[in-house]
């Protein structure tokens, strides 16, 4: 019968197998039920992956969709490599577009990219507060900072609302919760003819290289990464929790504040009540997608995008409901969270009667 | 403050604490036995969307009521086997039982958006409801509250005088030592964790089908997050829990109250009242960790894994 049996060494192979097993699980579920929808499967992945990567117009759309996953994937990784438990993303980039937007309804046409630059570092920096928040109350006062970030995502949604329906919402609007159309000045550059990508997701690609040089091949990365694997030896070493957890927690808030300002500046240009649909908690997805590695991140962006993406046009053509994009990212993420297991175990066959010997009672489930 | 509103602020504060003193008294269950299900929100959403459907397709809400638990157990099941069998982190689980259970209540359910049930109503008991002042509030509910309060009893009962609830805290502080007495660790925590899973559903199906009876995308609008923190908040004790509760319902309510007495301030920023509370109190209650330390059960997220001992 099939059994498992611990690894002494987690294998590396597995390590960067298992994200491909776990899309292959997710996409043989997906099948069945699409097939249950009376869908053909084949014709829902034409759709689903094909699709995105189409034409020029839908290829800029699917980076429209990666740039912000991308952005903020990559703080969470840093916070979760340091084994900092960082929700936050979803409202450190809505704080960051709402300050942001804050900025740039300040400016005119006249306006040069200098104003742009400092509307760009004002969502940054908004989200670099929206994340100092939980770290300060956790280095005082040893608040749990999963519920604590999550309670922010909440009150910055709330924020972004107000700020839309009040103080920034477009004069001449007729009372729509919208705010003014940016002016020309304040709104990213597109990187192609046809399409809204901007150059943002340059941008994001190089803070995600940059993260992983950090993280891989600098001091601070490498105290990092023991802090988050062996707290105890860290501190043996020496290394200052302070520091690492300040840090990542800073990095992440403002790279998903920066990705808000570069939607409402980019794809959107203007404030609008939706500036999100859960890229901040599909990040969390993400970052474990590419195995917290900025490098694989990439890769695991433009993936989680074309999901995105993917189910959009799926609502056109196959008339499915968008709510279709947050169940294969819970399915995802269940099939990548059980393939971490055979990084750490492997199954082997053994003949039955060997049974009695290794095995102790509570375990057998795991073999079954 | 006039003594008619303070009643109805505070009967509002039940109404509003039923769904978190569910949520939590199964979370609380849970967490007794090591396990930290982070999944709560999702759960609820499934009982909340399980529920309305069934009570809207067969018009029975009993059997709403069933089908919530069901959802909720199922999803709760769906979480041990990842956490306990295959020992995934559980944080991360968690997580992902919210997501999955966000986005696949939304796809089955997006049918029903727009559809309405009759809901529970509130049921006067004969008698005990004519008291002044604390007959409306206690007993002039729907059956889900009063349903609230007997499970209160019982969970309080079984955690701290049975054997069945030794075995539980056993299991939540030391899994390895009750393994060594023979106590089928895993098992245990699989109970744990689906009856954490029907106490989450039902508080759904409460918010669907009595609270606000209908269904709407992620309606229990981060509820499932407030329990988790009510069960640090009651230091895992399930007579707190009841506490908390309530004083977290006032809080959750708050905001209208200030709309009733004539607050001119923009509705969403009062929407944030409840989470900000939540902040406010997490702050209160963390500020001593070694008490809280002492409070939490020893192994709390844990895995247990006798194969590396």
């Amino acid at each position: 019968m099939l059994k498992t049996q611990a690894r002494l060494e987690s294998s590396k192979l597995m390590s960067w197998l298992s994200p491909l097993i776990a899309i292959v699980l997710t996409m043989l579920v997906s099948s069945i039920m699409f097939l249950a929808l009376g869908i053909n499967p084949t014709t829902a992945f034409k759709v689903f992956i094909i699709g995105p990567l189409s034409d020029s117009y839908n290829l800029g759309e699917l980076m429209v969709k990666t740039t912000p996953l991308l952005l903020c994937a990559t703080g969470l990784a840093l916070c979760y490599k340091a084994n900092i438990w960082n929700i936050g993303a979803e409202g450190q980039l809505l704080v960051g577009a709402l300050v942001g937007s804050y900025f740039a309804l300040q400016a005119n046409d006249d306006s040069g990219y200098g104003w742009l630059a400092i509307t760009l570092l004002a969502g940054a920096v908004a989200g670099m507060f929206w994340a100092a928040i939980p770290t300060l109350l956790h280095q005082l006062f040893h608040t749990n900072l999963i519920l604590t970030t999550i309670m922010l995502n909440y009150i910055g949604l709330y924020l972004l609302l107000w700020g839309v329906h009040g103080p920034l919402i477009d004069p001449e609007g007729f009372g729509f919760p919208e705010s003014a159309i940016f002016a020309d000045a304040l709104l990213l550059p597109t990187i192609m003819e046809d399409g809204r990508a901007s150059i943002s997701i340059v941008l994001a690609v190089v803070f995600a290289i940059g993260s992983g040089i950090i993280l891989y091949r600098t001091l601070p990365g490498f105290q990092l990464r023991v802090f988050g694997s062996d707290q105890p030896a860290a501190r043996y070493a020496g290394y200052s929790s302070k520091f690492i957890i300040w840090s990542v927690m800073l990095s992440a808030g403002a790279l998903a504040g920066f990705a808000g300002v570069a939607e409402v500046t980019g794809p959107i240009g203007q404030l609008i009540p939706q500036v999100s649909p859960g890229y901040g908690y599909a990040a969390i997805i993400v970052a474990y997608l590419g195995r917290l590695n900025p490098f694989g991140i990439i890769f695991a962006a433009f993936f989680m995008g074309t999901l995105y993406m993917g189910s959009d046009l799926a609502q056109i053509e196959l008339g499915m409901p968008t709510a279709i994009t947050g169940l294969f990212q819970g399915i995802l993420l269940f099939f990548l969270l059980a393939c971490d297991f055979l990084i750490h175990y492997k199954i082997i066959w053994q003949p039955n009667k060997s049974n009695s010997q290794t095995a102790p009672v509570s375990t057998k489930q795991g073999a079954a | 403050m006039d003594m008619e509103l303070f009643q109805q602020i505070l009967v509002a504060a039940i109404k509003t604490g039923t769904p978190l003193l569910l949520v939590a008294l199964g979370e609380l269950i849970c967490e007794k036995s090591g396990v930290l299900n982070l999944g709560q929100e999702g759960m609820m959403l499934m009982g909340a969307m399980a529920g309305f459907a069934g009570a809207y397709f067969s018009g029975n809400l009993a059997l709403g009521l069933l089908l919530a638990m069901v959802a909720g157990m199922m999803m709760a099941g769906i979480f041990a086997l990842l956490s306990l069998n295959l020992n995934t982190n559980q944080v991360a689980t968690g997580l992902a039982l919210t997501i999955f259970g966000s986005g696949l209540s939304a796809f089955l359910g997006a049918s029903l958006v727009g559809s309405t049930v009759n809901g529970f109503k509130p049921i006067a008991i004969p008698l005990l409801s004519d008291i002044p002042f604390v007959g409306p509030l206690l007993f002039n509910h729907d059956i889900l509250v009063y349903g609230s309060f007997v499970l209160v009893a019982i969970c309080w009962w079984v955690v701290n005088k049975t054997r069945a609830g030794l075995t539980l805290r056993a299991v939540g502080e030391n899994p390895y030592s009750a393994n060594a007495l023979g106590i089928k660790v895993i098992k245990v925590r699989y109970i744990a964790v689906l009856t954490g899973g029907a106490f989450a559903g039902l508080a759904g199906a409460y918010m669907s089908l009595s609270y606000t009876p209908m269904w709407m995308e992620n309606m229990t609008a981060g509820r499932g997050w407030i329990a988790l923190s009510l069960v640090v908040f009651a230091s895992w004790r399930v007579g707190y829990l009841m506490v908390g509760a309530y004083l977290f319902g006032v809080a959750s309510i708050l905001h209208l109250v200030m709309q009733g007495i004539g607050f001119t301030i923009s509705p969403n920023l009062l929407a944030m009242m409840p989470y900000v509370a939540t902040i406010v109190v997490m702050v209160i209650i963390s500020s001593n960790p070694i008490r809280q330390k002492l409070a939490a059960p020893m192994s709390l997220a844990k895995p247990f894994d006798s194969r590396r001992h």
